[in-house]
């Protein structure tokens, strides 16, 4: 019978991939147990959110609409979401391990003097025994862990978790926190949205990465041309981003970004053990290099041996033929 | 303006894992251990404000003897001085109990700010800088790509999915670093030099740990074998038409 609540991101009133991914997974949790699954979303404009929840299964919503909530401060956000575990008492709290989940997970952990476990790939009840796996060394090895606590406080890797339609009515209130200036001690001024129009990294269904065999941030064009086709988001390996080719946030590996998507094509990349550690949960992953011996291909699904810069061009000819 | 400096020692992004016998931890044993690279960032951060605005960076670390040679090479970056928490076998330690004596020990001192990195390579779990911050109330923002200080105004940029976010806070505050904050000096052999002469204070844990329950570790699946569909442009055709009709990814 667990009652579990589950932290749905949205932003400027629109649900978050992730927040349907957590929805599908607390409501099979719930289902299992004979326990409830409910929402708490944070914002002045949420409520059609909420109700967008109910669309996979989820009963039960509750929103912080506090109008000094409308740009996250984690210690305020975390404070809110502490202050609703104290009045209805879950036995899992679960977040998205996005940018924002794991900056607040932690924090209202922390107020519960407990900690998160983080980024977990696998969850479930066996009996009343919380168990989850969550990769460790950037997924060289994975931990499973049995939690007994008498609440667990949980974040779930994005893009792990298939979504599932099941749409229920929804029954949507309101708390207040009663948060006073104390509570807002770290809050954010100041949102840049990216000039990207591709998908987030973490979020995206495909990849399409670049690296050393690049030889240059010119050379990047192909591969930006090959991902719209795909409706892809672009990677890249360190070797790129350490010779200032792409920006951090594109790096995939151990030093930067977890990726799981259907598809990631890797251009050029060799495949060094901390590139392989990001990247490796890819269901399907293509390999383009010219080095036949290279360690990439003993992790790719299909590869091709030869010049990316003439293969490349082609891929996308012949993608857009049938997409 | 003091500063202390969260560090770990964690085995070397290049490094491969191996499970240990007892199926739980890992086998150490002939792996290069290093400084955390996000704790890089944070020295390297700490260093910059040191000159412009002077004071003391204080290295804290909980691990086994052996890691004081990351502290060490910490010193070496220029550091001033280091606190080694002894515990062994503590690499997967709890979050909260590893903050819980880091605070105990950043608690002693004087600071103006907390610096760490934005988590550990080793177990991911992106978490000790903000239980500290929870467990002495201060500001906390995490994975931080710009840093601006006036007088004790903290401007920090933090990237977002979707976006960048600026994040205000007063000090004293903790702040965790993301790759692309700055580029980590590396020691010269002045620095070698001096931090030979640096103290590194030990401290043993009376209470000992609540370890998390491992139940056992294991490798990712392996992936039945692929194929080298062709050389060059001619295979891209057989390509495209294993990820429709065989991987159905397109």
């Amino acid at each position: 019978m667990a009652k579990i609540l589950f932290f749905a991101e949205q932003r400027n009133g629109e649900l978050r991939k992730t927040a349907a991914e957590l929805a599908t997974i607390a409501q099979r949790l719930a289902a299992k147990t004979g326990g409830t699954a409910s929402a708490v979303l944070i914002g002045p404009d949420t409520h059609s959110c909420a109700e967008g929840l109910g669309q996979f299964g989820v009963k039960q919503a509750t929103l912080i609409t506090d109008s000094n909530l409308a740009n996250y401060s984690t210690t305020a956000y975390a404070l809110a979401v502490h202050k609703l575990i104290d009045k209805i008492n879950p036995d899992l709290v679960l977040f998205t391990a996005s940018a924002t989940g794991r900056d607040l997970s932690p924090a209202v952990a922390g107020l519960a003097g407990n900690q998160v476990y983080s980024d977990c790939t696998q969850i479930d009840f066996v009996g009343s025994t919380l168990k989850v796996q969550r990769p460790v060394f950037a997924g060289k090895t994975l931990m499973n862990i049995a939690i007994d606590n008498k609440i667990a406080f949980v974040s779930l890797r994005p893009n792990s978790y298939p979504i599932k339609e099941n749409a229920c009515a929804i029954s949507v209130d309101e708390f207040d926190p009663g948060l006073d200036e104390g509570a807002f001690t770290a809050r954010v001024t100041e949102f840049k949205t990216s000039e990207a129009t591709r998908p987030e990294l973490t979020e995206a269904d495909i990849i399409v990465s670049g690296g050393r065999g690049m030889g240059g941030p010119e050379n990047f064009a192909g591969i930006e041309a090959l991902a719209d086709t795909l409706g892809a988001a672009v990677g890249a390996s360190r070797a790129a981003v350490d010779a200032g080719w792409r920006p951090h946030s594109d790096q995939v590996g151990q030093t930067g970004k977890t990726v799981s998507p259907k598809l990631y094509i890797a251009c050029g990349i060799s495949g060094a053990i901390q590139h392989l550690a990001g990247m490796s949960s890819s269901k399907i992953i293509v390999a383009v290099n010219k080095d036949a011996e290279a360690p990439i291909f003993k992790a790719a699904t299909y590869g091709i041996v030869g010049d990316l810069f003439a293969i490349t061009p082609v891929l996308d000819a012949e993608l857009k033929k049938i997409l | 303006m003091n500063i202390i400096v969260l560090v770990k020692q964690v085995p070397d992004t290049e490094a491969k894992i191996r499970i240990s016998d007892d199926g739980k931890h890992i086998d150490e044993s002939s792996i290069k251990l290093v400084v955390n690279p996000y704790d890089e960032y944070a020295i390297e951060a700490a260093l910059q404000l040191k000159e412009t605005h002077g004071g003391e960076i204080t290295l804290v670390s909980l691990g086994p003897a052996g890691a004081v040679t990351a502290l060490r090479t910490g010193l070496a970056m220029g550091a001033d001085k280091a606190v080694l928490i002894k515990a062994d076998d503590s690499r997967f330690m709890d979050s909260q109990t590893v903050a819980n004596h880091l605070s105990k020990v950043i608690k002693e001192r004087e600071f103006d700010l907390i610096l760490g990195g934005k988590k550990a390579v080793d177990t991911d779990a992106q978490q000790v800088g903000s239980l500290i911050a929870m467990d002495l109330n201060l500001p906390i923002i995490t994975a931080i790509v710009e840093l601006d200080l006036n007088g004790n105004q903290v401007s920090a940029v933090r990237e977002v999915e979707g976006g960048a976010e600026t994040v205000t806070c007063q000090l004293p505050a903790v702040l965790t670093c993301e790759k692309g904050l700055n580029e980590p000096r590396y020691p010269n052999l002045r620095g070698i030099m001096m931090a030979k002469k640096k103290t590194i204070e030990e401290k043993e844990i009376s209470d000992g740990g609540i370890a998390v329950e491992i139940v056992s570790m294991e490798y990712p699946p392996q992936k039945a074998e692929g194929q080298i569909v062709g050389e060059g442009p001619d295979a891209v055709p057989e390509l495209v038409r294993l990820l429709r009709e065989e991987a159905k990814v397109i």
